[in-house]
């Protein structure tokens, strides 16, 4: 059933997208579809192209040739005003949650919904508790990032992230520098959210046990070139030698 | 009573249309102000939401719903013909949901005046035995560091005399020409009404050995290379890099304030010859274009005024306020806490600190020099 992507609707369209940091080609020549109600974990070494793929995708960094269509919109070229309706209907959570560190959670999350909304304050209370608590850290809401474990950071960085309720949110290796316990329970967590809010995920991530856990659909870039993309079994059986060796170490 | 989005009908409320963040800060506005001024709670003991209208919801909508259910005083049980689609997402965001908000917010206690004065000593004189502290260890480490190369990085003494010393030259003499030439076009007015034209060399002597130049070296170190050591320290104690340094059996003072504290003793009585010879050629332009004296006998008048033990005194006092801005520095730097807010507090507080420092250590010389 995975494999049938005809009936899928693409909710991102990548074609021919090439990315260059100054001279050195970073991508070459991509060309994928990202499929609404998925989770997409795009793997590969590191230095692969695997976050200049992601950063590519929603303009962090400016694609160097190709086109990039979220929601059926080409973003490459488009208007900064248009694309922020688009950023708006995307959230990010980045490695180590970027939450900004001068300000209190319950702030932090304020601030996509009264930037970006005119909903009054009972509102907007009643939506940042509801979304820490689908999160599991209703306790935190007044505490500074500073004083909050890696975990929690990320997991505070999530409910910002949802604030909007996104159709699409990436993640930047957030198993990263979490122990297996931690990061099983994000995962966990990362599943239920995409369940109960029916969001499509774009993952980055090296962690094994957490593809297994999570993938629906697995993109494998090696040296800027997109080497396999397909579902788990066909990642795991599959030839090609970087893809091969990197399972292959994983297992113990 | 009737509205778009909404109509009460005796003991129902029907919704209709989309309930999003875009129309809800209308919606809000009306329906809460018509509930609360309607009676419509005391007149039925069930109401009930109709929701077979309403086509979008989103997690403000279901806010809002939570919103009428709070003022309304009834539970999700009254909600009906909701379809299955934005029944899912009450299910999920409503704060009625039977996973219940819980109230263990820790709210901040109230701080009373007292406590607060109490509070501002406390950490006041904790402030100032962690400075105790670090100023003995510095002293400790640096006396150490004279006889042993060992322990701080090749090369590290040339790099921060370099930086707090060569660097600071331009900003610092031109500053010193600029005051030099103010200070005696300001004299020379008013002395020339008594007649007194030739005692401007005496005035400005005086007036920049003893006062004016160790203050504007060090006010321009403090800004300059205060500043740098708070922030250095402070973002290596947020990085963990000073725990680094522990773990390779290295004194992060040793290493790190050490070599800053040797260059700017050098450095700064350097700072503070070319500030006076500076500031006396901007005299010198004033004495020569403006009041018409010969060159020499300015010059003369300087030297006459400044005693030996006013410029010696100097010269302590500037080394003093020396190793003032490298110890507050480092002390704000030690103390920081947080990420990246924290190194920007600490920086300013630093600076602050030691200018407030150098003016306080500045009046406490004064008397040394009337001995």
């Amino acid at each position: 059933m995975k494999q049938n992507n005809i009936d899928k609707i693409p909710i991102i369209e990548v074609s021919n997208l090439t990315a260059k940091y100054g001279d050195k080609t970073i991508l070459n020549n991509i060309s994928l579809d990202i499929y609404s109600g998925e989770v997409t974990v795009i793997l590969g070494a590191s230095g692969g192209g695997k976050t200049t793929f992601m950063k590519n995708i929603i303009r962090l960094i400016e694609p160097f040739s190709g086109s990039v269509k979220i929601f059926g919109n080409e973003i490459v070229n488009m208007e900064e005003q248009d694309f922020n309706e688009i950023l708006k209907r995307v959230g990010m959570l980045f490695q180590n949650g970027a939450l900004l560190n001068s300000i209190s959670i319950f702030e932090n999350i304020s601030i996509p919904l009264e930037q970006h909304t005119n909903l009054p304050f009972s509102i907007r209370e009643k939506i940042i508790k509801k979304k820490l608590e689908l999160v599991g850290l209703s306790h935190a809401i007044n505490l500074l990032p500073s004083e909050l474990s890696g975990g929690m950071k990320k997991r505070a960085a999530l409910a910002r992230a949802i604030a909007l309720d996104p159709e699409i949110l990436f993640f930047d290796e957030p198993s990263a520098g979490l122990d297996p316990i931690t990061s099983s329970n994000l995962d966990e967590l990362i599943l239920n959210l995409k369940k109960q809010l029916n969001i499509s995920l774009v993952i980055v991530t090296h962690e094994l046990a957490s593809i297994y856990r999570i993938a629906d659909r697995i993109v494998f870039f090696d040296k800027g070139e997109l080497v396999y993309q397909g579902d788990l079994t066909g990642v795991i059986n599959c030839e090609h030698p970087i893809v091969k060796k990197f399972f292959e170490v994983g297992k113990f | 009573m009737n509205y778009d989005f909404y109509h009460v009908e005796s003991d129902t409320i029907h919704l209709r249309g989309s309930y999003i963040k875009g129309t809800i800060p209308e919606i809000h506005k009306d329906l809460t102000s018509t509930l609360l001024k309607s009676n419509i709670r005391n007149h039925y003991s069930e109401l009930k939401i109709d929701g077979s209208q309403l086509t979008e919801l989103d997690s403000s909508g279901v806010a809002l719903l939570d919103e009428i259910m709070e003022i309304l005083d009834i539970s999700t049980n009254a909600l009906v013909n909701f379809s299955a689609g934005n029944q899912k997402k009450i299910n999920i965001f409503s704060s009625f949901s039977p996973h219940k908000n819980e109230k263990n917010i820790n709210e901040k206690t109230d701080e009373t005046f007292l406590y607060k004065i109490g509070d501002f000593f406390y950490k006041y004189l904790c402030h100032s035995y962690e400075m105790l502290v670090l100023t003995s260890d510095i002293f400790y480490w640096s006396i150490v560091g004279l006889f042993d190369k060992k322990g701080h990085r090749k090369g590290s003494f040339t790099q921060q005399s370099l930086f707090i010393g060569l660097n600071a030259i331009p900003i610092v003499c031109l500053l010193s020409f600029i005051i030099g030439l103010i200070l005696s076009l300001q004299s020379a007015i008013q002395l020339r009404q008594f007649g007194a034209d030739q005692f401007l060399g005496n005035l400005l002597g005086v007036a920049l050995v003893s006062e004016l130049a160790p203050l504007i070296t060090a006010i321009i170190v403090a800004g300059r290379s205060g500043s740098a050591i708070a922030s250095e320290i402070a973002t290596m104690k947020v990085t963990e890099e000073l725990d680094a340094l522990k773990m390779m059996a290295l004194n992060p003072i040793r290493y790190v304030v050490v070599p800053k504290f040797h260059a700017i003793t050098v450095c700064m009585s350097i700072l503070v010859v070319f500030s006076i010879i500076v500031g006396i050629l901007g005299g010198l332009l004033v004495a020569v274009m403006y009041l018409g004296l010969t060159p020499i006998s300015f010059i003369n008048a300087c030297i006459s005024a400044v005693s030996m033990k006013t410029f010696v005194i100097t010269l302590i006092k500037s080394t003093v306020f020396a190793w003032q801005i490298v110890i507050i520095g480092s002390h704000y730097g030690f103390i920081v806490q947080g990420g990246a807010e924290g190194v920007g507090k600490a920086t300013t507080q630093s600076v602050v600190a030691s200018i407030f420092g150098v003016i306080i250590m500045d009046a406490l010389f004064s008397f040394l020099y009337l001995v």
